[in-house]
């Protein structure tokens, strides 16, 4: 079905970076006009999400040039679904940047640079054609570029340039990986091209571009061998800049391999297998990597790369059971990292520091605020009933159904892994008294002389995040019938591909 | 930099450079040139009149700081971006008047959208050359 | 001319992961460059290069009968360039940011410690 308002969730991001950017400078307009925006983009996408679940899949030819000659954008489940997330995690962000981000950071424009992230991602989930995905991540990369280097310290400094060269390497392997694509297909349209490669006979070429995807994506969405940068570059940036990162960034590389690898090249043995050793490893080598920081966000960080693991693994196994656990994962792990960031900063806000031999005391001073810490940490853990339990029973079921062992041993320690680094956190931050420091390293609470209104615009984030993983978790079934959905649909792509390029296609 | 003919050269060449960005600019529909180009050809214009009178002369002759500039243009282009949408059309359709202008010929929401491309291409470029000058000098 | 620009793509992907490997912050920017050249060229490269009319069709013929050279591989590359001077404005202005902050250009001196690591 044509509907030419879907591409509204790209305007509205845009439209608000605009007015921000024609007021530079001036800090207290841009942080109402920031929420604002946010609030519109929200209403927009939940519009979005319920006109494609009951009128299917949505599409918009750009120009008026029919598919496959223009560009199409295309809103099916999955892409709606993920721009509702965003629209979460924006929002979120937003409010929390109010007070979150230091007023210099804004004064040379954190906000305008945030929406134009935000119409990045959102652009980026709905195109149908694979080099404008492309121009789109191009998009979110230099927008992430200077969030990143924003406010100059050393540390953020070095960090950005190690997340520079290896996305700018990453997105060199994608424009190479199109480009050897339209020399063998002559066609940009991901519904053509996945026409177009099932019925190329060079079996051997399709292989070759395919792993030129997977190294695209998988430096973006910090699989195995290519994840080093992400813990190196992660715990440097504002907090409120870390949640978009961790919440968004990297899933964005998972939605790319679920779309590309679903729709055009459909994975033969050796692909899967080599999906299911990848997720392995990052799996292991991520889990590992939390245990021995000591720093918060660090641990974050290196559970983001566990956490990648689990869809991958999902994507390398391809039953639709399997398909079903991963992006049921994909979609608690969206909210879920973009609020263990936020509470990594608020925790920041209340000692001045990250570090976990130095930090204690927090639920004897805020038993309220520590219970809805409490409950996002259990959801990342996957304490039943809550979030992040459901998709596991889906990869278990899965895995036992294919064999596939070595995998399931792999989520079962990152997720015993995952539980004792949550209980050390736990023990340390919120259970343990404040150790004595030093008098030097004493710490200033910066929260408790705040407003209460500003307390709220720290705290009100979290817990609506908090909130939707509750849902999340409590409300399973809703939730899995929408990731059955998006399974259902990546199994048999022909609705998409007619909804592309009109009803003419012969199964 | 201190050399006399450069510098007059400069004062001169400044608005012939303008009036050839604003050609490249308009012939962009149908033939090579275009917003980007137009744009490009303009900051260098005053990229040399920077070389040869300082930054600080430059930005005064602006009147206006080139930053200034990008949500202007971003704005233009994105209002022709979308303004189909009002008629029903998926965005960037192109929107024709119907009567011809002189000189210039059909007037559709291309040129419109290359327009803003030119005003934020000056922005952009302006902005990182002086940040860099300033900064390095 | 197809196979001058198969062996200039490959000395530039070559030349580009070489620099991309030494340890100088700059010569790792100039290797993105070249990486970048080289995938241009290789979509221009197969896009097939004919010398041809431009694909537009005469409002009194029904069919296109020409050689016509596709504009699409053309349309990418611009695109591509636009973006790669972005982006490499903004890496040199960070390289220079970074060569001012820690005053060195091997990338081994980017590790310093925050205070509140182990």
């Amino acid at each position: 079905m044509t509907d030419n308002t879907l591409i509204l969730s790209v305007i509205i991001h845009l439209f608000t970076a605009i007015v921000l950017l024609a007021l530079w400078r001036k800090t207290v307009a841009q942080r109402i006009i920031s929420v604002v925006g946010s609030v519109v983009a929200m209403v927009i996408a939940i519009r979005l999400f319920t006109a494609v679940w009951d009128n299917g899949i949505l599409t918009m030819q750009a120009a008026g040039w029919d598919a496959p000659f223009g560009i199409t954008f295309v809103a099916d489940v999955f892409s709606s679904t993920m721009v509702l997330l965003t629209s979460f995690s924006g929002i979120a962000v937003s409010i929390y940047s109010a007070t979150g981000v230091a007023r210099g950071r804004m004064l040379y424009g954190y906000f305008p640079i945030l929406h134009l992230l935000l119409m990045g991602l959102n652009g980026a989930f709905l195109t149908g054609d694979i080099f404008n995905l492309y121009v789109w991540f191009e998009v979110i990369i230099i927008a992430s570029f200077v969030l990143m280097t924003l406010g100059g310290r050393r540390a953020q400094i070095e960090g950005s340039v190690k997340y520079m060269a290896m996305n700018v390497l990453a997105s060199t392997f994608f424009l190479t990986g199109i480009g050897i694509l339209y020399g063998i297909t002559g066609t940009l349209n991901m519904a053509d091209l996945s026409l177009k490669i099932a019925a190329l006979e060079n079996r051997k070429l399709v292989d070759i571009v395919s792993i030129f995807f997977i190294v695209g994506f998988g430096i973006k969405s910090a699989v195995f061998p290519l994840y080093f940068w992400l813990p190196s570059s992660y715990h440097t940036p504002p907090s409120a800049v870390a949640a978009i990162f961790g919440g968004l960034l990297t899933k964005v590389g998972i939605y790319a391999l679920f779309r590309v690898f679903t729709l055009i090249f459909i994975p033969d043995e050796f692909l899967r297998t080599l999906l299911v050793v990848l997720a392995i490893f990052t799996i292991l080598t991520g889990s590992f990597g939390a245990v021995i920081k000591n720093n918060i966000r660090r641990v974050f960080s290196y559970l983001i790369v566990c956490h990648i693991g689990f869809m991958v693994g999902g994507l390398g196994m391809y039953s639709e059971i399997a398909i079903t656990g991963a992006l049921f994962y994909l979609i608690h792990d969206m909210m879920v990292k973009t609020n263990i960031f936020l509470i990594a900063g608020l925790i920041r806000k209340l000692r001045g520091t990250m570090n976990m031999d130095k930090l204690g005391g927090l639920y004897a001073e805020y038993p309220l605020l520590s219970l809805v810490v409490a409950l996002v940490l259990f959801s990342l853990v996957g304490i039943p009933p809550l979030s992040g339990f459901w998709p596991k029973i889906y990869l278990f079921e899965a895995g036992f159904m294919d064999a596939q062992y070595p995998l399931l041993v792999a989520i079962i320690i990152g997720s015993f892994v995952t539980l004792y680094v949550i209980a050390k956190l736990w023990a340390k931050v919120f259970w343990k008294n404040q150790p004595t420091l030093p008098a030097e390293e004493n710490y200033t609470d910066e929260f408790k002389p705040m407003s209460a209104f500003r307390k709220s615009l720290l705290v009100v984030p979290i817990v609506f995040l908090m909130a939707i993983a509750l849902y999340i978790g409590l409300a399973a079934e809703n939730v899995a019938l929408v990731a059955k959905h998006i399974a259902r649909d990546m199994k048999d792509m022909t609705p998409y591909i007619e909804a592309v390029l009109g009803t003419n296609v012969s199964p | 930099m201190k050399s006399t003919i450069l510098k007059t050269a400069s004062i001169y060449l400044l608005p012939i450079l303008l009036l050839f960005s604003i050609f490249i600019l308009l012939r962009g529909h149908y033939f090579p040139g275009g917003g980007f180009v137009g744009g490009l050809i303009a900051a260098i214009a005053f990229v040399l009149h920077s070389f040869t009178h300082g930054t600080e002369a430059t930005l005064k002759l602006l009147r206006i700081h080139p930053s200034a500039l990008i949500p202007v243009g971003l704005a233009l282009a994105a209002i022709s971006m979308f303004a189909p949408m009002l008629n029903g059309q998926p965005v960037m359709t192109g929107l024709w008047f119907d009567q011809p202008v002189p000189v210039i010929g059909l007037i559709g929401s291309a040129l419109f959208f290359d327009i803003g491309v030119y005003v934020v291409v000056i922005g952009v470029v302006l902005t990182i050359l002086f940040t860099i000058a300033q900064y390095s000098g | 001319m197809e196979l001058l620009l198969v062996i200039l793509i490959g000395v530039l992907y070559a030349t580009g992961i070489f620099m991309l490997l030494r340890r100088s912050m700059v010569k790792l920017l100039i290797g993105l460059i070249l990486l970048g050249n080289g995938a241009n060229l290789l979509i221009f490269l197969l896009g097939r290069i004919t010398k041809g009319a431009p694909p537009v069709i005469d409002s009194a013929a029904k069919f296109f009968t020409d050689v016509y050279a596709d504009p699409i591989p053309q349309a990418l590359i611009l695109t591509a360039i636009v973006i790669s001077f972005g982006l490499q404005a903004f890496a040199i202005v960070l390289l220079k940011r970074v060569y001012v902050l820690i005053n060195s250009d091997d990338l081994d001196d980017l590790n310093t410690p925050e205070e509140e690591d182990i």
